[in-house]
This record gives structure tokens, sequence and C-alpha cells, in this order.
């Protein structure tokens, strides 16, 4: 039984990506398009963590992600840690990093800012990595961490 | 500057604002001169704003420049749903400058990426209102004889007026201390203060500005307006403290000078007008100075 388990589990090649908080896995599966590759994904969600109190964890195979792909989620998932996988064996680890700047992914927190108004993508400036705050490039205004909305990808 | 929009104050260096500031000094000196001969400036007032509005386009027209555009969107193609990116690029083609007023908080940022041509910000809701800020620096060193080392006091609804937290950013680069003084409900966003803790700047906060109003150098006073508060008792309340009346004025220091964006309502009581410590009126016509300052800097025409 135990053994079966683990061949659900396991993947040959690609990424794992490990500490995603619960609440926020559909936040990393959208902002990676993970809706829209063909390769086999599983996931676990709501599992124990000491860290996170319940986390997700997301196998996805056959895939490789760049670094700015990948640092993207940072704003959802600040401890996510990535295993890269290739023949059952983890080659590498590597953390995520919020990055400097932000393009899409995140609504602006201002209803009166053009980005809510018109079709204009938005863009932020990153204040603060730890507690992420984002001031964005046209109205200003500061979008904290705990209101962070993030678009549907067709927005994008 | 040369061919750079302006949006925001920040867009600005400390250096960049004392080249405008001589400049209009130069202007206030000769405001009539053919500067802008064969020029065309768009004016676009997506929502109206009658002081502006003139204040630029006197700037212009002393220039020998001539002014396109519309004055309020009931009179262009907004109305018939056009988008802001649709107008500008429409615009763009036509003139050299692009003046806009718009209700949309970053519309101005968002149009200086679609232009071809510059951009000036001539406010975008309650965010930006760069040549109100660039005017303000004006008026208080014009007064003052310096920008370095000034007590600031600030009156009224320092939550939502966008022009005292442009004055504070810019300002900050001159080494003041600032008094706030408005209601628990209006008080100076904490992003602000984070800002001045960051660049090490004294800043005090009151619920009152007697007697505080001695110290100062400069007095900026704002509007206090009913809608912004969530409980209409609490306006009836504190209504007429922030109303500067003529007696108050009696120990103040005698270079002090009191500013206001205009239009004011009822914040600056009628006989104050006559005090020669009463600015408001002078830092209005200031602006045209400015402006014609930030518009030839803009549009690289040296003045001669």
């Amino acid at each position: 039984m135990k053994d079966k388990q683990l061949i659900v589990n396991a993947i040959k090649n690609g990424t794992v990506i490990d500490h995603v908080p619960a609440k926020n896995l559909f936040k990393v599966i959208t902002i990676l398009n993970l809706d829209k590759i063909d390769s086999q994904i599983t996931f676990g969600t709501n599992l124990e963590s000491k860290k996170l109190g319940s986390k997700a964890i997301i196998k996805i195979s056959d895939k490789y992600f760049l670094d700015e792909e990948i640092n993207r989620i940072a704003l959802v998932a600040p401890q996510a840690k990535l295993n890269i996988i290739r023949d059952y064996e983890v080659i590498e680890k590597r953390v995520v990093e919020v990055p400097d700047s932000i393009i899409g992914i995140v609504k602006c927190v201002n209803p009166k800012c053009i980005t809510n108004k018109e079709e204009v993508k938005t863009k932020f400036s990153v204040l603060s990595k730890n507690e992420v705050s984002l001031k964005c490039y046209y109205c200003e205004k500061i979008t904290h961490q705990d209101q962070m909305a993030i678009y549907n990808v067709n927005n994008q | 500057m040369h061919n750079k929009s302006l949006v925001s104050i920040t867009d600005y260096s400390k250096e960049e604002y004392i080249k405008i500031l001589d400049l209009a000094a130069q202007f206030e000196q000769n405001p009539n001169q053919e500067l802008l001969q064969g020029k065309l400036v768009a004016t676009l007032f997506f929502e109206p704003s009658t002081r502006t509005r003139l204040s630029f386009e006197a700037a212009i027209s002393r220039l020998g420049g001539r002014v396109i555009g519309f004055a309020d969107v009931n009179s262009s193609s907004v109305t018939k749903g056009e988008s802001l990116k649709d107008t500008i690029k429409m615009v763009t083609s036509y003139a050299d400058l692009i003046v806009m007023r718009h209700p949309t908080e970053g519309a101005a940022r968002y149009a200086s990426e679609i232009a071809t041509v510059p951009v000036i910000n001539a406010g975008d809701g309650a965010n930006q209102h760069p040549t109100q800020t660039l005017l303000d620096l004006y008026s208080i060193r014009k007064t003052q004889n310096t920008l370095e080392n000034l007590n600031i006091v600030m009156i009224g609804d320092l939550k939502y007026g966008r022009t005292v937290h442009s004055l504070l950013m810019a300002m900050s680069n001159f080494n003041p201390t600032f008094y706030f003084i408005s209601p628990d409900e209006l008080k100076m966003p904490r992003e602000y203060l984070l800002f001045l803790d960051q660049h090490k700047i004294k800043y005090f906060e009151y619920k009152e500005f007697m007697p505080i109003i001695s110290q100062a150098d400069i007095v900026y006073m704002t509007r206090v307006q009913k809608e912004r508060f969530s409980d209409p008792i609490e306006y009836e309340k504190t209504k007429n403290a922030y109303v500067l009346q003529n007696a108050m004025l009696e120990h103040t220091r005698p270079n002090m000078k009191i500013l206001h964006p205009l239009p004011r309502v009822n914040e600056i009581n009628l006989d104050v007008d006559d005090n020669p410590k009463a600015y408001y009126f002078t830092q209005a016509l200031n602006g045209v100075f400015v402006r014609q300052a930030i518009i030839t800097s803009i549009l690289g025409i040296n003045n001669k």
C-alpha cells in the first residue's frame, strides 16, 4: 500500500513546489498558468505543516521553470521551496524570491486607479519583500500583502 | 527635463526643482515672450478645473503658443465611450505637448506611455498635481528667500489632500520641520509619516493650531470637506476648529505667509485677505510663471 502511494506521488522528471500555503494553492496554479499546460500535475493540499499550519504541494512532470517565472509566486507563497527532479533524484533545490517589480498578476487595491478602469496591465515596484507591499506605477498607491487580489490568467 | 513628461513631483530631482524656480523668476520679470511661436499645446480636461486650465492657457498664450483641447468631457468624444488610450493616440499626432487633467488616478502616467509627445499632469484624481507643487515651492522660496530649514504648518484635510502630500515630498529635500494639524479622521496617512522617518525629517501632529501657528514660517491651509467625514456630527463639531481668522495672526512671525491651493470655501475667514501675511492670491498668479518655466523646459526652448 505504501509503495503504491509513492508511485502516485513521485515524479520522474519535473518540479516539485513545496511549502505553498494551502489557502493560496489555486493562486499559485493561476500565476504559473498550470491550468493551461499539458504536463501531468498532481497536488495535495491541507497537508500538515509545522511552518505554515496547513500547506499544499504541487508536482509537475516534465516542466522546469525560469527564475523569473517562479519568482512570481513569491507574492502568495513566499516560503515555497522547489525541488528539481531528474530521474527520481532531487538534483537542485531552490527558494523563491520576491522580484523588484511585478507586472500583471496583482490587481491594484485602489478602485480609482486607471488599471481598474481601462484595460491597462498593472505594474508595481516592490517596496518591501518580507511583508510584501507594492507601489502602483500608475496611481502610486500601496497594495499590502493582505489586500492582494490576483488576476485570472485571461486578464493578465 | 527636455522631452520628459511631468506626471509626479518625484519625477524631478531637487536640482530640477531649483532650475524650474529660477526660470520661473525670469518669467515673472518678463512674462510676454514669443518663445512658443508655432507650438501647439493640447489641454485635455476630462474633468473641469477652470483655475488650472486658465493658468496653463495664460502661460502658453503669453509665450505666443496656441492651444487646442476641451474644458470638460461633455464636449469630447469621451461621452461616446472613447477610451483614454484612443483619445491620447489621436491628440499626440496633433500637438507638441499634452496637458491633461483626469479624474482617474494614474491616468496621466498611462497617457505618458501612449503619447509620443511629453505629457504634463494637471491633476489625476487624488494622486498628483505636480505643477501645483512647483508653484507652492516657488511661493515659499519667494516669500522666505530660501527653501531650507523652514517650519511648515499644514492645516485641515491632511488625509485626502493631494497638494499637502506632494508638497511634503518635495519639501523633504530642504530639511523642513512639519507641523500637521487636523481632526483625527483626516490625519496625515501613515505612509507619509514613514517617508519622513526614513528621510529623518522632524514632524509633530496636533489637533489644534493655536499656539503652534506662532512657530510657522509657512501656514498651508486646505479645505475640510463635509463628504470626507463618515459621521456628519463629527463634521459639525470640527468644521469651525480649522478656520483661520485674522485675530489669530497677531503673534505670528513677521515673515510668515499663508498659502492655500484654492478654491477656498470658509476655512480662511475673509478678514484675513487684507492681512499682508495672506499670500494665496499671489500664489495663484505665480502658477502662470511656473507653468511657463515647466513648458519651455520640457520643450527644450531656452529663455532669452
